[in-house]
């Protein structure tokens, strides 16, 4: 189980993450589009810290809303609306939950995918976050419901998005900025998806 | 008359683009979104959502937007508030914002906007047949 307080300390974790990654992040944004990734990132997730750090005792939902909502404002870059997005579909799904367990992060992950495809009309094999992400999700769907506890499935699904980090060096961005170099992104790996690892990294880090 | 916001990743280029387009119906409603709110690029929802609001009037906003972010945003600030009569062009910043400028201080209505900003993407600048 997941409560309120560890909501909080998780979503401190992301942003530390972010802020040791932020140049990594950047580097590989450079190479196939902007090279803003890991400073927009870091600038949303930073900002996110004092906004929750107001709201012990809040429920998950809201707390995932308003680092959605923060996100959307400070971000600056496609990474804004996307997981800005994510994080707020996903503080819908989990509307006064208090505490969640497996079953409800299952919930919240395919209410964040929804949001992330509904905002940037992707799909899985763009080179995108959704490269991670539906992969974790895919594994952590099958071991909660084969009985795993959180942090187990958490961790499958964290190996998941790792491989699918990896996948994304194989294959040719057809959505995002990077799709304007075509062929030429390919060796390189996704900031995007990279992100996405962090951030559940995190996560798991803090179960 | 319809209000146009010019959203880029570019101040300078959102302002250009304004620019441009007064210099062609010079009391056009229309503003620029470009940037972050310290001037870096990228895009902006509260530059965003005033510009919108600055412009907005009684007959609806048209907004004109370069890509990635600047959609994305625009799309979240548009359902945030919740108008119906705010709509984005799909359509190039520069031609879509000089023609919208010129088509707003003509009295055209917002639905026939988008088909204004088709016809700017479709003329051509030069005779590729010879």
């Amino acid at each position: 189980m997941i409560n309120s307080a560890k909501t909080i300390e998780i979503l401190k974790a992301m942003a530390d993450r972010i802020e040791a990654e932020k140049d990594y992040l950047t580097e590989l944004d450079n190479e196939i589009a902007d090279g803003d990734h890991g400073v927009n990132m870091a600038k949303g997730f930073n900002a996110v810290v004092p906004k929750i750090s107001t709201m012990v005792g809040k429920d998950i939902g809201s707390l995932l809303k308003t680092t959605g909502m923060t996100l959307v404002s400070t971000v600056g870059g496609s990474a804004g609306p996307l997981y800005g997005t994510a994080f707020m579909k996903a503080g819908a799904a989990l509307r006064d939950k208090m505490e969640i367990d497996g079953k409800d992060l299952v919930v919240a992950l395919e209410a964040a995918i929804g949001g992330i495809q509904m905002r940037g009309k992707a799909t899985v094999g763009e080179k995108t976050m959704l490269d991670a992400i539906c992969p974790a999700y895919d594994a952590i769907k099958a071991a909660v419901e084969a009985g795993d506890d959180i942090k187990t499935a958490l961790t499958k699904g964290v190996d998941a998005a790792r491989d699918g980090v990896e996948y994304t060096k194989t294959i040719k961005a057809t959505k995002g900025r990077a799709s304007y170099i075509g062929d030429r992104s390919i060796g390189h790996q996704d900031p995007g998806a990279t992100s996405s690892l962090y951030l559940m990294e995190a996560m798991l880090e803090q179960l | 008359m319809v209000g146009i916001v010019v959203v880029s990743h570019s101040q300078k280029l959102a302002e250009g683009a304004v620019e441009l387009a007064k210099l062609m119906a010079g009391d056009a409603n229309i503003v620029a979104a470009g940037g972050l709110d310290d001037g870096q690029a990228g895009t902006s929802f509260e530059k965003i959502m005033s510009a919108v609001e600055e412009v907005h009037e009684e007959d609806g906003v048209a907004v004109l937007m370069d890509m990635g972010s600047a959609v994305m945003t625009t799309e979240m600030v548009i359902e945030a508030l919740g108008y119906d009569d705010v709509v984005m062009l799909d359509g190039p910043v520069v031609e879509g914002a000089i023609v919208a400028a010129l088509e707003s201080s003509m009295g055209t209505p917002l639905r026939d906007m988008q088909a204004k900003v088709d016809e700017a993407r479709e003329t051509r600048k030069l005779d590729l047949t010879k």
